[in-house]
């Protein structure tokens, strides 16, 4: 049994962040950001189930200089698992996918996921062609994350086994003129308004 | 009749600035895919279905950076819950969809996404204009790069199965 809380394994991998950006899956991983902090640097996504780890490459091909992290669950990852592929490719050195797994819808009454069935994210990433890919199970594992989500030189991809049960909802805006403007702000200056 | 009409889609991107160029490949987009790969100036990301390219291209839109997502018609009903990013978040998403089923098809397969193409994205808040001869695809991809970055929506442009020529699999 997973005894990891997804909300101090996001805000343990939120410490300290600095610079970074970070994308949130639709649901649980949205709350656990924001709980972390509503702050610019934050997209949490309020739908698009399966559109999270690829909303990340679009960003790091465009901010190759930034660490983008995208934070998100079991169920969202598996509805578009060809992105794992298509990351690979691309080999992006600066973007992490985490995925928060507790093994169930929760957001829709706690059904089990194919990860409850021995689904393995790690091995569908790592033969994807992301060699950095990783399951965590433990406070440690969660700490070594975070520095490499910092510091690795290629894409990184971890399974971080969080126990099951929800937290009390902390929604971000939902307004999603707002979190677009407000994010591009952050990444681009004032000028991110007057783009052509 | 300007039988270049892909290099006119391709001098189109880059005065829009396009840098990021995600696509399921189709036969009526070869030409310019290699156009598009040989540019160092553009990211060319090749999809395992469509819909990846919606989300990833309002990743790309929140860096600053400018897209165009390349398909077939029938991409187009897989992307269509993704659709909803672009209408929630506000943002630019140009799509270049080359038809099938649409004036000549052999294949049946290829006729019910086809005939849904424009009403499906039309339902998901989508701009749509069509190019069926080569003297209107330049006016409409550009004027479909204009509506999606100057107003900020998904917008599509709609090749015409008459513009590309109908595939034949041999029964010409």
């Amino acid at each position: 049994m997973a005894t990891l809380d997804r909300r101090d394994v996001v805000r343990e991998l939120l410490r300290d962040r600095g610079e970074l950006l970070v994308v949130a899956g639709l649901g649980a991983s949205a709350w656990d950001i924001t709980a972390a902090g509503d702050v610019a640097q934050n997209f949490p996504l309020w739908g698009g189930m399966g559109g999270a780890a690829m909303l990340g490459l679009g960003l790091v091909l465009a901010q190759p200089a930034r660490r983008v992290l995208v934070i998100t669950g079991d169920g969202e990852m598996l509805m578009g698992l060809g992105a794992l592929c298509t990351i690979a490719v691309q080999k992006p050195a600066n973007l992490a996918v985490v995925v928060l797994d507790n093994e169930h819808y929760s957001e829709t009454g706690g059904q089990e996921t194919a990860t409850r069935h021995g689904v393995d994210l790690a091995a569908i990433a790592r033969g994807a062609g992301i060699a950095d890919a990783r399951q965590v199970t433990e406070a440690a594992g969660v700490a070594a994350l975070r520095q490499d989500i910092h510091a690795s030189a290629a894409p990184l991809f971890a399974v971080v086994k969080v126990a099951a049960g929800n937290h009390p909802l902390v929604l971000p805006p939902r307004e999603g003129a707002y979190l677009t403007a407000r994010f591009r702000e952050a990444v681009l200056g004032p000028a991110a308004h007057h783009q052509l | 009749m300007d039988p270049d009409w892909p290099d006119r889609i391709y001098e189109t991107l880059k005065v829009h600035a396009i840098t990021q160029v995600a696509l399921v490949p189709d036969a009526g987009h070869a030409r310019l895919i290699r156009r598009c790969i040989a540019d160092p100036a553009m990211r060319v990301v090749t999809l395992t279905t469509e819909e990846e390219g919606v989300a990833m291209l309002l990743g790309s839109w929140l860096g600053g950076a400018k897209g165009v997502l390349l398909m077939q018609s029938s991409g187009v009903g897989n992307c269509i819950n993704m659709l909803s990013l672009p209408v929630l978040h506000r943002a630019p998403l140009p799509m270049l969809v080359t038809m099938r089923g649409d004036f000549g098809e052999f294949n049946p397969a290829q006729v019910p996404m086809g005939n849904a193409t424009q009403p499906a994205l039309e339902a998901m808040g989508t701009l749509v204009r069509r190019a069926d001869t080569p003297e209107e695809v330049a006016p409409v991809v550009d004027a479909v790069l204009r509506l999606a970055f100057n107003t900020f929506r998904p917008t599509a442009a709609l090749l015409g199965q008459r513009l590309i020529g109908a595939k034949t699999f041999g029964k010409d």
